[in-house]
């Protein structure tokens, strides 16, 4: 079954989203990260969703899920990369991504991460 | 494009009948997986970008394309759409209508109010579709199945 | 009489009589129509008819005071259709209305055959069919000035797009002044390129200054919220300087919640809040 490669660095994963995502992909990668967290000892997630022309409401509970759960798991998530036309949308929606950190890039995410992780 | 359903969609309604002088390019869709609702983002952008829609506008039909088709998998049973290209004689649109079999909604008033925020509008959040479409029409019989129809126009 | 009696009559008459009511209307147009070059004779009738057949059916429906029913869906569409046929051939508006209205003159000829005997029922049906055509017409006139309203907007878009002007008054603060009216749509316009101003130059910070703009309404002020709720959602912000005592004013009139929005009075005030935000501050040097 396809699915979204998780990188890690240090104690960073690094997820890029580039594909048209169906519901269960979306599942699969809310269970992958969750158990790589673990496994991995993360303390920070990355998800750069910079190719993604479509954030629909599965995906953005999919995203605040993650989110929720890395918490717990005592890790930070920053979502960056998010285009214009997609938060506009979003807003339209009424999905406010409650709890997810956000930044423009990937250096800007990162940053944002390691000034949290003491 | 029947034969990619496994049985018949009937519904009748008379939303079918709105704007019926202005559709063209009927493309008919089965929705009963998620690759189905891929499917349809694909087609629906390509639609959209056919008239030349803002990219905002293009992202919120797209969107709203699918948050309905979901709806229509999720809470319908599965069932189709109609894709179609509108022309009034002044500017162009692009349609879809959504058709299903299954339960339908019993409270369409609360359905339609804001589905994410509040937790209202039984999670289908239709309210939300609404605003990202031009215009925006739901038929439901409970124990019959539900029609929804949107259209966005090119401003 | 009740409504759906005249209605259901009114109906049969116009479909009892539609070759006749159809003949004489488009010899009442030609006569009207200046201009036999616009609209050939052919498509004339053709349009008459479609229309009779159209109305005979909606007014079956029993809606005649209310031409936004879903009964009248249909002659709606066909209006708007031989509206905007008519636009691209260079008609008048006022030619296109006509058109409708030159309808009653037939009608009313039928009545008076039909009502022959019941004056009282005379004038109410007269009266109904007058007001009905009125509605119709002038539907005829708002999609016509609706069409060269949006060739309009879409002018005034291409121009807007040219100016929404960006200063980068720091790293990581733009500075995007607005000047001028601002309506919805150009609002719209305008803070779509904010936003994709701000993902180019990766600006933490966007300050929108609105001491160009004279006026602010209720739907200004929500793609104002709205535009900063997708700043933050994307990972950047925004502050809004350079709003004026009657802005203030409209603003808290209207009910707008700004309550998690950062707001000055002066563009300099909205950039020291920006460094300070940032991590830059400002000292003065003392010359001994």
């Amino acid at each position: 079954m396809e699915r979204i490669p998780i990188l890690r660095m240090g104690d960073l994963l690094l997820v890029t989203i580039q594909v048209d995502m169906h519901d269960r992909l979306a599942m699969t990668l809310q269970d992958d990260l969750t158990e790589r967290i673990v496994r991995d000892r993360a303390k920070g997630v990355l998800i750069d969703i910079s190719a993604l022309d479509l954030v629909d409401s599965f995906i953005g509970r999919m995203i605040s899920n993650t989110a929720a759960m890395a918490r717990v798991l005592d890790a930070q998530t920053v979502v960056v990369g998010m285009q214009p036309a997609v938060a506009i949308t979003l807003v339209e929606l009424g999905l406010t991504l409650h709890g997810v950190k956000t930044a423009l890039n990937v250096e800007k995410g990162m940053a944002l991460l390691g000034k949290t992780n003491l | 494009m029947s034969a990619a359903l496994n049985h018949a969609v009937v519904f009748e309604s008379d939303l079918f009948e709105r704007h019926r002088h202005f559709r063209t390019d009927r493309a008919t869709l089965p929705l009963r997986s998620d690759e189905d609702v891929v499917a349809l983002r694909k087609h629906v952008r390509e639609r959209a970008v056919a008239i030349a829609l803002s990219l905002v506008d293009q992202t919120k039909l797209v969107t709203a394309a699918s948050e309905l088709a979901r709806n229509t998998i999720k809470y319908g049973g599965g069932g189709m759409v109609y894709l179609d290209a509108l022309e009034d004689g002044f500017r162009k649109g692009v349609g879809l209508i959504f058709v299903d079999n299954g339960p339908g909604i019993p409270d369409l008033g609360l359905a339609l109010r804001d589905g994410y925020t509040t937790g209202g509008g039984l999670g289908l959040g239709l309210g939300g579709s609404k605003r990202l479409v031009d215009e925006f029409d739901i038929d439901s019989r409970t124990g019959e199945g539900t029609a929804v129809s949107v259209i966005k126009w090119k401003r | 009489m009740t409504t759906q009696d005249y209605a259901t009559r009114i109906s049969q008459l116009i479909q009892d009589h539609e070759g006749d009511i159809g003949a004489e209307w488009a010899d009442q147009l030609n006569a009207l129509t200046v201009r036999s070059n616009v609209v050939s004779k052919d498509q004339l009738r053709k349009h008459c008819q479609q229309f009779l057949a159209a109305l005979a059916q909606a007014a079956r429906g029993g809606e005649l005071q209310n031409i936004d029913h879903r009964s009248w869906d249909e002659v709606r569409d066909l209006l708007s259709e031989i509206s905007s046929s008519r636009a691209r051939n260079g008609s008048t508006p006022s030619e296109t209305a006509t058109f409708v209205f030159s309808l009653k003159q037939p009608l009313f000829t039928r009545l008076n055959d039909s009502f022959a005997g019941d004056p009282a029922g005379l004038a109410a049906a007269s009266w109904t069919v007058s007001t009905l055509l009125d509605k119709l017409g002038l539907y005829t006139i708002e999609v016509f000035q609706r069409a060269r309203d949006q060739v309009i907007v879409r002018q005034q878009q291409e121009l807007l797009e040219l100016s929404t002007p960006v200063v980068k008054l720091w790293d990581g603060i733009l500075a995007l002044p607005l000047i001028g009216t601002l309506d919805s749509a150009r609002t719209q316009v305008v803070m779509e390129n904010i936003l994709q101003k701000i993902v180019d130059t990766g600006a933490a910070i966007a300050i929108i200054d609105i001491t160009g703009v004279p006026t602010v309404d209720t739907l200004v002020a929500q793609h104002l919220m709205k535009t900063i709720a997708a700043a933050r959602l994307m990972g950047a912000d925004c502050i809004i300087s350079g709003i004026r005592p009657q802005i203030a004013q409209t603003i808290v009139h209207l009910g707008v919640n700004l309550e998690d929005v950062v707001t000055k009075a002066t563009l300099a005030d909205a950039f020291l809040v920006a460094l300070e935000r940032t991590g830059t501050s400002v000292m003065k040097r003392t010359h001994a």
